[in-house]
């Protein structure tokens, strides 16, 4: 019932979309300040939140937040995750093949970071031989690329990359402005230095071919910045440039004091003691207790597909004629022979063109079950000819046929030798699970990226995650000793029977 | 006289190239108990493992209780029908193997209760309570029923496996060197259940080692050597005047 529920709760955006105009829009809200993140009381914030409400507002829909990593979120547009993506994208003929841009609603430029007391830079030529951080599929790579001799190096998270500055690790970080202004200006180790570089302007991306969707969306922008609401939204940020007045038409004053600007260097300036981290921690028990439930979820259900195609693959391998035992022992070697998080993104985004869809949820639970299912098989093989031939004689013998042979005498046989290799497996796939992160959803890897990111605790978030993984796998691994305890029968003494909470005795 | 309970006529198998039975022909009648001995490799064990199918014959026609399988030119794949005979026959053979080969995740009454209950629907109680008449037949009676194979001797463990195979209901138990795998001193148990059967008149055929049971049991006894019944005699005059000089040469080892 509960995994139904679930189900639904998946595809609930597309069902409700059926009675309700809605504005679906897709971004990366982990380590994203100031675009589209989430603030410390874990409510989505940043002024892309503050525009794309605005622009659903105008458009008369409700907006809904899809989150997705920042290298998927293009793809994820030609998925239909998602019905437009505002992540700080810039506008490039490169990515303009690829999508549709609205108009620009923001015009920056990028700025060099280095560490305090570094020479100033005036040029990047100045930066031959130096290697410079800077994210994945940025204006500011490819402008560190086209210049000879500079060693980019790309991040997953801004926070990370001006960290590796203020410990010496690289010599500076080429991002846009904004970025800069709230990651590394409040950052007494760092400094800004040189002049800007380039000029990048961002769109809200749609997918190619919905003109529709575009000129609605360049029309609620419009009328945002006429009516002064772009403006006032960009200056609370801190944002509001001459630059960006210029592009949009607008006086250069700031119309509003950068009241969120102020607030996020605020909170983020006091020095976490151990205390206050707890209590931070404490704040996310419910999107804890939520991902480490879907962890379970996709890892339970996940494992189960695995047990019930790997024990098919096994009797085929077995007991099948030659074109089932070869069928299957190519599906064996394909699938060991390929990394799980390629089959991953094969299902999720590559599917759809060819027109199979599959929510998530249901992506991440085939991957991870399709996949353990051939290390399954192998067990489950190895567990059935582990069982001596005179078993098999014996019960032929008695009259059974081979399939009641099978099912009344191997099986069960084979069932205890294989209990320890398939509980391993399931605490591996436990872990495995944290790559269906990668498809959109928040488990507990996921939690951990997102609640990393708002208080960039790297550190502590990561023994807490890791201790919640322990936790959870720890009950199967006790649960299978204690099974395996019970189907010893061969091994015990009359009468001697384990409970499920006493310790196992060692036998010489 | 009476049609034989069980005849076979002209057996041939083969492994890969080398021919382990070369024409074997044997009728049985019934209650008889009959000792197949002869030395290693002479095609004994194969020949009881045809008998029940276990090994497919390559030729030949056996015949046991009314059920008649007729293998000639079966080399290749056995058709479906064989298979479906074979099962049939083996309805109404019970067999007894070397390393017992008692299920070992089940109590000894639940082995003598499993078959029943799979292949012919027995009820639950009812096949408890024949299995709890067997056991006690060969002297595993009340807290015996209970305990895992793993925790019995071999003797106990082979009297449970007699008890498993005539839970069926068979017409003929076949043994296949039902006490070479028991330390001597519980050979006897053993061989006395088989005593006690074949008073009651079950027919039997035992490949066996043990040449004193052989001689004291038997009706009669089949003297195998390179795929051939050499000689089928009398249980004594077997053993003081054997007629085949392969016969004397086998059987001067153990007397």
């Amino acid at each position: 019932m509960k995994r139904l529920l679930l189900v639904f709760m998946i595809f609930w955006p597309v069902l409700l979309r059926a009675d309700e105009p809605l504005l679906r829009w897709g971004a990366d809200a982990n380590s994203n300040a100031p675009y589209a993140f989430y603030g410390p009381n874990d409510k989505l914030t940043g002024f892309e939140y503050e525009i794309i409400t605005a622009v659903a507002r105008e458009m008369g829909r409700k907006p809904q937040f899809v989150q997705n990593d920042w290298d998927g979120l293009i793809p994820g547009l030609g998925r239909g995750l998602y019905d437009c993506v505002i992540c700080g994208i810039e506008i490039t003929p490169d990515k303009a093949g690829e999508v549709l841009f609205s108009n620009p609603y923001y015009v920056t430029f990028e700025q060099l970071v280095v560490r305090k007391g570094t020479p100033p830079i005036t040029s990047l030529d100045e930066l031959r031989g130096k290697q410079i951080g800077t994210l994945d599929q940025t204006a500011a790579l490819a402008m560190l690329e086209k210049t000879p001799g500079v060693q980019a190096k790309t991040y997953d998270q801004e926070f990370t990359a001006y960290l590796d500055v203020a410990n010496g690790r690289i010599f500076g970080v080429l991002l846009d402005y904004p970025i800069a202004k709230f990651y590394a200006a409040p950052n007494p180790n760092l400094q800004f230095t040189g002049p800007p570089f380039g000029q990048i302007a961002y769109g809200i991306a749609i997918k190619k071919g919905n003109t529709a969707l575009q000129q609605e969306i360049n029309a609620a922008l419009a009328r945002l910045v006429a009516s002064g609401e772009m403006r006032d939204i960009l200056s609370r940020w801190g944002l509001w440039t001459p630059l960006v007045a210029g592009a949009l038409g607008q006086p250069e004053q700031p119309s509003v004091p950068d009241t969120e600007y102020k607030a996020f260097v605020a909170a983020n300036a006091e020095e976490a003691s151990l205390g206050t981290r707890l209590i931070r921690y404490a704040g996310y028990w419910k999107m804890l207790l939520q991902a480490a439930l879907l962890t379970l979820e996709v890892s339970i259900v996940g494992m189960t597909l695995a047990i019930g195609v790997g024990f098919t693959l096994a009797l085929m391998r077995v007991f099948g004629p030659w074109p089932l035992r070869w069928l299957a022992t190519l599906y064996i070697e394909i699938i060991r022979g390929t990394p799980l998080l390629i089959q991953l993104y094969i299902i999720f985004f590559g599917l759809p063109s060819l027109g199979i869809k599959l929510s998530p949820f249901v992506a991440g639970v085939l991957g991870l079950g399709l996949n353990y299912a051939a290390y399954e098989a192998e067990n489950y093989r190895a567990g059935l000819m582990a069982v001596p031939r005179g078993q098999m004689e014996a019960a032929r013998a008695l009259g059974m046929t081979r399939r009641q042979g099978l099912f009344h005498v191997i099986m069960p046989q084979s069932f205890r030798l294989v209990l320890p290799p398939v509980t391993n497996d399931f605490i591996s796939l436990l872990k495995d699970s944290s790559l269906v992160s990668m498809v959109t959803l928040l488990d507990l890897t996921g939690a951990y990226n997102r609640i990393a990111s708002q208080t960039f605790d790297y550190f502590g978030t990561g023994l807490l995650i890791a201790a919640i993984y322990l936790l959870i796998g720890l009950p199967f691994v006790r649960l299978a000793r204690f099974t395996e305890e019970r189907l010893a029968v061969d091994q015990r003494k009359p009468g001697q029977k384990p409970g499920l909470f006493t310790l196992p005795k060692l036998r010489k | 006289m009476a049609e034989p309970l069980l005849s076979v006529q002209n057996l041939h198998k083969r492994f890969e190239e080398t021919a382990i039975l070369k024409g074997v022909s044997l009728a049985v009648e019934e209650g008889d108990l009959v000792s197949v001995i002869g030395p290693s490799g002479c095609g004994k064990s194969t020949f009881l493992r045809c008998l029940n199918f276990l090994e497919i014959p390559d030729a030949g026609r056996i015949s046991i209780a009314g059920v008649t399988i007729d293998c000639q030119g079966l080399e290749d794949a056995p058709p479906k029908d064989i298979q479906s005979r074979a099962h049939e026959l083996r309805q109404r053979v019970g067999m007894v193997f070397q390393q017992f080969n008692l299920f070992p995740h089940r109590t000894i009454l639940e082995n003598t209760m499993m078959a029943p209950m799979v292949v012919r629907g027995v009820a639950r109680e009812e096949a408890a309570s024949m299995g709890k008449r067997l056991l006690e037949k060969v002297g595993l009676g009340g807290a015996f029923a209970d305990r895992y194979p793993a925790q019995m001797s071999g003797g106990q463990q082979q009297r449970a496996a007699i008890a498993r195979a005539l839970a069926m209901n068979p017409k003929v138990m076949l043994y296949d060197e039902p006490t070479s795998a028991l330390d001597p001193e519980l050979v006897d148990e053993v061989l006395k259940v088989m005593k006690d059967l074949d008073a009651e008149g079950m027919t039997q055929i035992v490949v066996t080692h043990e040449m004193r049971f052989a001689r004291d049991a038997s009706d009669y006894i089949v003297f195998m050597e390179g795929g051939h019944i050499v000689e089928i005699s009398d249980e004594d005059e077997i053993f003081t005047h054997p007629k085949d000089e392969r016969t004397r040469q086998f059987l001067r080892r153990f007397l």
